[in-house]
């Protein structure tokens, strides 16, 4: 029998980094956005504000500051809306507490931080990777959060797409780290035709409105979510809650909340920590990045390779929770691993941390507001 | 589309100062490139953080294959649209790269051996628009790029521009084109006196 098969509609752009991951926000379904523009987010936050009202239900606002926007876009999740808001460091500082309440109130959303040189307001247009541990740990209280990264102006549109798909699958703020260099790189992407990408989204209840627990555990520990105002019950807060969403100090509740949000990341870090690797099947020397820094370490590592060394590379593309088993893995089969950052080495503690003495670390940090060149990573590899 | 050349990683630096157009012309050139010739490109830029002034460069890298690392290390064409642009990134470019300055406002070329034409001049005098000056300089670019189809270059810069600007931006990439064929010779004898060039200055230093 012969199947109809629908032409698909792929369209091909020559696009900004960030263009791209506004893209991929479109593409997975988000429909508010809120922010406050900084350089280098601001292309973002342009092509929302161009292409949300021209969808239905489409919300774009500018609000007074990013403490605002994380609200907006806090409020949007949580009244049903897949919710987006991008940022650079200053702003990503701000945001801080609201990322915490939108834990505690496990509202799934995405933040998109395109790092520039800091502290404060530091370098607006020039590159840096240093906000990867403030991403993990910025907000205060222990919390798990999902934090991902993209090296080159396809993966923004693909991991925008992903970090939304998490934010929803697990009921959780997902951070988008890129670095000033991705997100201002021009580059052919292919935008997918909706029907070939694979959509989440949030679980809403199945049970009659008086039975609904609006923070119940589950299976996955991520408890199905109604929109405000659909008729089932919503009491938000901040404070700890029992799974009425009342706020409660028994302990045997609050460690029952507490685990709760650890166990829904932490049960799927499989499907969470993503990496890729490049001609690591007999490397003895071994380069992990993340980033726009990935891209000088791939070409650093074809030279090598042509020298004859054998060089291979593990691209981080979850930053957190931080992918041990890939990095684990090639610690007990390289002499030397090298981690090159734009940071005094945050993600090269990390490396260490799992490494536990195994092997030697080697780190190239680079503060000066440039990009780490491929012939400096072949010289660590050599 | 014609099925590209093999071309591995050519590097192109866009310098000169703000305002110039340079990230504008680096966007242009590559998404002619990218997608009307069908080339993997990497366009990035590096500006200040200054509103207008200060300087200004976009860098373009071409390939046939998948680009890994998206800025460029050795130049193989450098345009500089001012002085302080040539001097400051001339060292960049390969021995065996080309150098394209415009006359008007680099009157001190740190080399004997590069290409030159009056971009300022022309675009003010016979445009009669000094902003067209970034698609007139792509004009000449389109001439020296050996794998470059300037009917192909210039249906996607009109694509690219709005309806306002369309016209007089058309009639300055056609003069630098022009201007370009009749001052510098054909691109293939121009690739190989610079080949011939790099071969007799001395090595380079092996780092």
């Amino acid at each position: 029998m012969a199947v109809q098969r629908k032409k698909r509609k792929r369209r091909e752009l020559f696009a900004l980094g960030n263009e791209a991951v506004a893209e991929g926000a479109l593409l997975a379904g988000c429909s508010f956005y809120a922010g406050y523009p900084i350089t280098p987010s601001t292309e973002i936050m342009e092509v929302m504000a161009n292409r949300l009202p021209l969808i239905e239900d489409g919300v774009f606002i500018q609000m007074e500051d990013e403490i605002a926007s994380m609200g907006a876009a806090i409020g949007a999740s949580l009244a049903g809306r897949k919710a987006m808001t991008a940022t650079s460091g200053p702003g990503f500082a701000l945001m801080q507490e609201h990322i915490g309440y939108a834990c505690m109130v496990e509202a799934p959303l995405v933040v998109v931080n395109v790092m520039r040189g800091g502290p404060s307001t530091g370098l607006p247009t020039s590159p840096a990777q240093a906000d990867v541990q403030m991403a993990r740990w910025g907000t205060h209280g222990d919390h798990p959060i999902i934090v991902l990264s993209a090296s080159n102006v396809q993966e923004c549109l693909e991991m925008t797409v992903t970090a939304f798909n998490f934010a929803e699958k697990y009921r959780t703020p997902v951070i988008l780290l890129l670095d000033e260099v991705t997100a201002h790189t021009r580059e052919k992407i292919t935008v997918p035709d909706p029907d070939e990408v694979e959509i989440l989204s949030r679980v809403e209840p199945t049970v009659p409105p008086e039975w609904f627990k609006p923070y119940a555990d589950t299976a996955r520990g991520v408890p199905a979510m109604a929109p405000i105002g659909s008729g089932y019950r919503t009491h938000v807060t901040g404070l700890t809650h029992d799974v009425m969403g009342y706020p409660t100090q028994r302990p045997d509740e609050v460690k029952d909340a507490m685990l709760r949000l650890f166990r829904k990341i932490d049960q799927y870090y499989g499907d969470i920590q993503m990496a890729d690797e490049y001609m690591m099947d007999d490397a003895e020397v071994a380069v992990v990045a993340y980033g726009s820094v990935a891209r000088s370490a791939h070409l650093a590592v074809e030279q090598a390779r042509e020298r004859g060394a054998k060089a291979g590379l593990l691209t981080l593309k979850t930053l957190f929770p931080f992918p041990r088993p890939a990095v684990e893995k090639l610690t007990h089969r390289c002499h030397t691993v090298v981690v090159p950052e734009m940071n005094m080495g945050q993600m090269s503690r990390e490396v260490k941390r799992v490494n536990n003495g195994r092997t030697k670390v080697r780190t190239i940090n680079r503060v000066d507001g440039q990009i780490i060149t491929p012939s400096e990573i072949l010289k660590a590899i050599l | 589309m014609k099925a590209p050349q093999p071309i591995d990683r050519f590097e192109i630096r866009l310098s000169g100062l703000g305002g110039q157009g340079l990230i504008t012309l680096g966007r242009l050139l590559g998404s002619a490139l990218a997608l009307g010739h069908g080339y993997y490109v990497t366009q990035t830029q590096s500006y200040g953080p200054e509103a207008r002034g200060g300087s200004s460069r976009a860098d373009v890298v071409v390939s046939s294959r998948p680009i890994s690392y998206p800025k460029t290390e050795n130049l193989d064409l450098l345009v500089a649209l001012s002085p302080e642009a040539c001097n400051s990134y001339y060292r960049l470019l390969k021995r065996t790269g080309i150098l394209l300055v415009d006359t008007t406002l680099v009157k001190h070329a740190p080399t004997n051996v590069y290409l030159g034409l009056p971009f300022t001049q022309m675009a003010k005098e016979q445009i009669g628009n000094p902003m067209t000056i970034n698609t007139m300089v792509m004009g000449a670019v389109t001439h020296l790029l050996p794998f470059a189809d300037p009917k192909v270059m210039r249906k996607s810069l009109e694509a690219n521009l709005p309806a306002k600007i369309r016209e007089v931006n058309a009639k300055a990439f056609a003069l630098g084109l022009k201007q370009a064929q009749r001052n510098f010779g054909d691109a293939g004898g121009i690739w190989a006196a610079a080949e011939e060039n790099g071969a007799h200055s001395e090595d380079d230093i092996i780092v």
